[in-house]
């Protein structure tokens, strides 16, 4: 446990470090004012408009800054599908990889787009070495780009009073030349460093000790690692994703990975704090979410320690508690902080097999996936916190004898209707789709294990769809027109309503007056919120899901325990 | 509608009985539809009905008193919560009734072109119409008297049965049908139609007629609408989900779920609480035209009052005996006692009450046969004439003119002396005796106790106040100190009231004022709350959006208290409301499914009797807690003026953390109960 707790410190520690500069590099980066950041990168992003032939960097209001969102995203997503049909005519593809089947397309390209990287395919053996660097690590790019600038958007149009809350096309490109670029060039190289393999050969062949000749699949690995884990994207080079030994090989890369996924949404809540003026708003929603994570951290940690309960009875050592599926090079510790991360942050990369987690162990990434704003994925996980934030403002807010206001800003029935429709999308793709397929065999059928363990394995794979995650429980074999179709609907759903209504809600909260604050108002930046917070969260989340993880992961435990 | 009969019972005799039956109307689905909560648990308690009467085709032979017993706990929940309603409409309309009986048709001396007096029926009254209203007849409809002076009994509105003085032109030329002339003849222009009438307002008003949801309780509404159908769902995909690990659940079991899940709490006496605060404001004599302005009152962040009757008394009073020229400060003080024993002027008054707090009193009795000189407009003096020696008391300059017509000198200090006084905002009289000033009596404008908590208690709740003043900026200072406002605007405009509220408002706050005259009437349309004295004129009365029948101008501080009532009662109950799922759902998931897989019977924490006693227990808890609560929404939880952070605190702590207990410790108790049955 000390030697446990030791290493959670050390990422914590530099969590801080890494965060809170960062959180000031991101105001400064996506300032309306001119900034000395300007002089560096303007002509990167000057020769970018002009290819791109984007004429206006006016401000827009909320709907045009959605409507060039989605006009982006979906131009990206017809190329996308386009390179995946074809890939076995283009060039770089020495390992001779067919190409990809529709609806797995159909799939992949949305799940790249959404910034879920859920894969229905196994990187080595269904892409080119072309499809990873102009697909792969491009949609990573965007896809974390698009929620990047929702957030700052969204952000902007709190701290101000206006009609307009930016040009998306300006800050998508901010996102990827001053934030997502820089960034993934000091991690490649770090990773690099670190024994991570960047090449362009699609596979080596060695001798093994048995005089046998064996292709060992290799590639531009560590450039793609590091926009995986900075964008909170997910999606690995290698079917196994983090646990294999050339995207994650020591301890050192796995905090690496960590800190990477983590950066930048523990930034943006500071970055809120210092746009929004008052930077104890950001440190509030800081602490409330790292308070949820601490605890969960706990419980998957404790309970793949203390080793799974069916083989404990029958008499074997839990001293090394639950290693199955886990790399011994990471151990419990390291396992356990990557689950909980990689599912708070909604990146879905995995250096452990989430199917043989403990029960116990597995209600953590359930859990952080069904709230989707533990930190939450690159811009859409503050988004989602704010749509809670609103929430608790609601329902809280009237008890200090006033009508409910969020940062002075009164939250009315228009902003009501939309904070809803995100409110329900959640619980809706994750249920419906789920239930729909316990109802027929296209979704039994691919159940692996029965029983309890079956029901947590569709569930998490609409959860892992709709949280925009991508991580697999795997064990669910998910290659076929079925999922791929209904967990590529829940992953659009799931990513594009609530940033469309978010949006709105920012739009037209940006517009009020804000009314100033007095000893009367009720405040959203203390201890106090910080409770109400956690308690709305957990309370309207986990109520929601309350009733599949008993029948799945709780009744899994009860019935071996 | 005198005060007494006011502060009724909630739970009178006749209004129960009514609501009782109303409750049973109400389950049309048809009104039921307009509160999507209550109207799923409808539903669902019709489908439990149908599975009763057809239970072959359900298959459910064998638990026909399980779902029985769920259907008649569903059907009381929709009862419980029809009642709430209903009850909250029957006070409403109670009083609506009592004023419909004001409302009599009657007789209207109307003045046709030619001149002559011709009788109509008030409801053949148009505006324009002039009618004579002589002593003892009821006023046909609302006007403006044209001509004339009348005392009017206007206790059939306002509950005051002092009657009041209206004259024509000026601020107080309205008057307002229903209410009868004691004396004199008026004649009045009608200026509303009838129908449109302020009775016919207030009747509607407090009827409920046209009440229509505040923005407030339309996003409530929007976000329970939202958990109902988050529940739906989570209760509709149970079971395939559990069917598929065999886990057959019984559809009574799931309908049972459902409502114990959906805020039905809040669902049920959302309506009520909002019908109860208006009510709250009505039965306090305030007429607040919508639901709207009563929640704006309570987001009120500046307050706009008038100086003169709101935070004073408007009369002057004595506050100091200056001595002049050779006299001393006893000799000023008895002078100003014995001018001023027999005049009975609030000013008169106050000279004997200051000359007594500083403990000096004059026995009367020598004085019995002195003569009394009242005060008059030429001499702008009073005073009495006893054994011989004249004292005076009045206007400094027709004092200093008096004395020196006696023969008398001016004290070389008098005019400074007035002269400060007057720099202070005070008024200076002169007292004289014989021939002789001997000193000045310092009147001031004194700020109405209780003023200063009540200001106090208002900067508590974070709102600033403001006081508007015709006065000098020094004699507005003065005041303003002394009654603790934060801020004065001296020598006001009806333009720097509307200036200010502006100015408030482009700031983003909400700003409250009262008025009664005309030239208050784009201030009050202006500010967000405008509370007009029903004293006060048509135009005023209009233009606000709410009137107070007792015109007391300092009422603006309780409706703001009202309206954070309201507010907070509806977050408690909601925040209870969904605070008690937790409970529900330890009582009901380990009881559904503890028949297919006995292990669940770990998360029975309550260690309840059996799964049917579980969830029988927690529906029941569901539908008992909406009548427990019907006081609760009716009275508005208790509030006291506090910063925002502590009451959060302690309504957290009641409302949230009680929210999650109480049901637990509830449901135990019931299932303790059922447990003998079941």
């Amino acid at each position: 446990m000390g030697n446990a707790t030791l290493q959670f410190l050390l990422i914590l520690i530099l969590l801080f470090v890494i965060a809170i500069p960062l959180a000031k590099y991101l105001q400064l980066a996506f300032s309306r004012e001119e900034t000395k950041l300007d002089r560096f990168f303007a002509p990167f992003e000057k020769f970018i408009y002009r290819v791109a032939g984007i004429q206006s960097r006016e401000e827009t209001g909320w709907k045009k800054y959605a409507l060039s969102l989605i006009l982006a995203n979906a131009a990206l997503l017809g190329i996308s599908y386009v390179v995946l049909r074809v890939q076995n005519f283009l060039p770089l593809n020495p390992g001779k990889i067919s190409n990809m089947e529709s609806t797995l397309s159909f799939n992949t390209a949305i799940s790249f787009m959404t910034n879920t990287d859920l894969q229905h395919y196994s990187g080595e053996s269904g892409l080119t070495i072309l499809t990873q660097m102009i697909f792969v690590t491009m949609m990573m790019f965007t896809s974390a780009a698009t929620g990047l600038a929702v957030a700052i958007a969204v952000i902007r149009a709190l701290s101000s009073k206006g009609k307009t809350i930016g040009n998306f096309y300006q800050d998508y490109i901010r996102a990827n030349v001053r934030v997502l670029l820089p960034l993934s060039v000091i991690l490649t190289i770090l990773l690099v460093a670190f024994g991570v393999p960047q090449t362009l050969d699609a596979s080596t062949t060695i001798t093994t000790l048995e005089g046998k000749a064996q292709t060992i699949a290799m590639g531009p690995v560590a450039s793609l690692e590091s926009i995986k884990h900075i964008g909170t994207n997910g999606g690995g080079f290698f079917g196994v994703n983090s646990a294999h030994p050339f995207e994650n090989p020591n301890a050192i890369t796995n905090i690496l990975q960590i800190l990477a996924m983590w950066c930048i949404p523990a930034a943006l809540l500071i970055t809120y704090g210092l746009m929004v003026k008052n930077r104890k708003q950001g440190w509030v929603l800081f602490g409330s979410m790292m308070a949820i994570f601490l605890i969960v951290l706990t419980v998957i940690y404790c309970a793949e320690q203390a080793g799974n309960p069916a083989l404990n009875k029958l008499g074997f050592s839990s001293a090394q508690g639950s290693m199955e599926g886990k790399e011994v090079r990471f151990g419990i510790p390291l396992s356990s902080f990557f689950t909980a991360l990689t599912t708070a942050a909604t990146t879905g990369t995995v250096n452990n097999m989430h199917d043989t987690l403990t029960p116990i162990g597995s209600l953590v990434p359930f859990g952080l996936m069904m709230l989707n704003n533990v930190f939450g994925g690159e811009g859409t996980g503050f988004v989602n916190l704010l749509m809670y934030a609103i929430l608790a403002v609601f329902l809280a807010g009237l008890m200090v004898g006033r009508t409910p206001e969020f940062l002075g800003r009164k939250i009315e029935p228009r902003e009501m209707k939309l904070i809803v429709i995100a409110l329900l999308i959640h619980p809706l793709i994750i249920l419906g789709p789920s239930a729909i397929a316990f109802m027929t065999h296209l979704g039994t059928d691919a159940i692996s294990n029965g029983g309890f363990h079956g029901i947590s394995q569709v569930i998490y794979e609409f959860t892992s769809a709709g949280a925009n995650n991508g991580s697999g429980f795997e064990g669910l074999g998910d290659n076929t027109p079925f999922w791929n179709i209904s967990t590529g609907i829940v992953m659009i759903l799931g990513r594009y309503i609530s940033i469309i209504a978010l949006l709105a809600v920012a739009g037209s909260l940006t517009q009020k007056q804000p009314v100033p604050e007095t000893i009367g108002t009720f405040r959203t930046d203390n201890a106090t919120f910080g409770a109400i917070l956690i308690g709305t969260v957990l309370i309207i989340g986990a109520l929601t899901f309350f009733p599949v993880l008993v029948l799945g992961p709780i009744a899994e435990f009860l019935s071996i325990r | 509608m005198n005060s007494q009969t006011k502060n009724q019972s909630m739970f009178q005799g006749p209004i129960v009985r009514q609501a009782l039956r109303d409750s049973f109307k109400k389950l049309n689905p048809l009104i039921m539809m307009r509160n999507p909560v209550m109207f799923v648990v409808e539903v669902g308690t019709f489908i439990t009905l149908l599975m009763i009467l057809m239970p072959g085709y359900f298959g459910i032979q064998n638990q026909m008193g399980y779902t029985i017993a769920v259907f008649v706990i569903l059907f009381f929940t929709i009862l419980f919560a029809n009642f709430a309603e209903a009850l909250a409409e029957g006070r409403g309309k109670a009083q609506a009734d009592s004023l419909k009986k004001t409302k009599a048709d009657t007789v209207a001396k109307r003045v046709n072109e030619k001149g002559e007096i011709e009788k109509v029926s008030s409801t053949e009254l148009r505006k324009g119409d002039v009618v004579v209203v002589e002593t003892g007849d009821l006023v046909p409809g609302d006007g403006e008297i044209i001509e004339g002076l009348a005392s009017i009994d206007e206790s059939a509105i306002t509950g005051e049965s002092a009657p009041v003085i209206k004259e024509a032109g000026g601020d107080f030329s309205s008057v307002t049908g229903g209410t009868k002339v004691v004396s004199d003849s008026i004649k009045i222009r009608i200026t509303a139609d009838p129908g449109e009438s302020f009775l016919d307002k207030m009747i509607s008003l407090v009827e409920g007629a046209s009440r229509q949801k505040t923005p407030n309780e339309l996003a409530l509404n929007t976000l329970l609408i939202t958990l109902t159908l988050t529940f739906l769902m989570v209760v509709v995909t149970l079971l395939p989900i559990a069917g598929y690990v065999g886990v057959h659940l019984q559809i009574a079991t799931l309908i049972a779920l459902l409502v114990c899940l959906i805020p039905t709490t809040i669902g049920g006496l959302l309506s009520a609480i909002g019908i109860a605060g208006m009510d709250r404001v009505t039965r306090f004599n305030v007429l607040a035209m919508s639901g709207k302005a009563v929640e704006a009152a309570g987001d009120i962040n500046t307050m706009i009052l008038d100086k003169t009757g709101t935070i004073t008394f408007g009369n002057r009073m004595a506050a100091q005996f200056t001595p002049v020229g050779s006299a001393t400060e006893s000799e000023a003080r008895g002078a100003a006692v014995l001018s001023s024993l027999k005049d009975e002027t609030p000013e008169g008054r106050s000279v004997l009450e200051l000359s007594k707090s500083q403990g000096f009193t004059v026995d009367p009795a020598p004085y019995e046969q002195a003569e009394f000189i009242p005060f008059a407009a030429e001499t702008r003096m009073s005073g009495m004439d006893a054994n011989g020696v004249i004292y005076r008391k009045g206007a400094v300059d027709s004092i200093q003119k008096y004395v020196q017509e006696l023969g008398g000198e001016v004290p070389a200090d008098l005019k400074e002396k007035s002269d400060q006084i007057a720099g202070l905002g005070g008024t200076p009289l002169g007292v004289s005796v014989g021939n002789k000033i001997v000193g000045l009596i310092y009147l001031k404008d004194t700020v109405k106790p209780g003023m200063k908590e009540r200001f106090d208690e208002l900067r508590k709740m974070g709102i600033k106040t403001i006081m508007c003043t015709g006065d000098n900026p020094l004699t507005a200072a003065t005041i303003a100190k002394e009654a603790g406002v934060d801020d004065f605007i001296a020598e006001s405009t009806p333009e720097d009231k509307i200036r200010v509220i502006r100015d408030e408002q482009a700031q983003g706050k909400l700003v409250a004022m009262t008025g009664d005259g005309t030239n208050d009437a784009p201030a009050l349309a202006q500010a967000d709350v405008g509370l007009a004295m029903n004293s006060g004129t048509i135009a005023a009365k209009e233009a606000a959006n709410m009137v107070d029948l007792d015109s007391d101008p300092t009422k603006i501080i309780e409706v703001v208290s009202i309206g954070k009532q309201l507010l907070m009662t509806r977050g408690a109950l909601t925040t209870f409301s969904i605070a008690n799922d937790i409970a529900k759902y330890f009582a009901i998931l380990p009881a559904m499914f503890t028949v297919a897989i006995p292990q669940m019977e770990a998360l029975n924490f309550m260690n309840l009797n059996s799964p049917t006693s579980a969830i029988l227990s927690a529906l029941i808890f569901n539908a008992i807690i909406i009548p427990l609560l019907i006081p609760l929404a009716m009275k508005g939880i208790a509030y006291k003026p506090m910063p925002a952070a502590a009451l959060l605190r302690r309504n957290l702590l009641i409302y949230g953390l009680g929210g999650v207990i109480a049901p637990f410790i509830g449901i135990k108790l019931i299932d303790l109960a059922v447990g003998l049955f079941v």
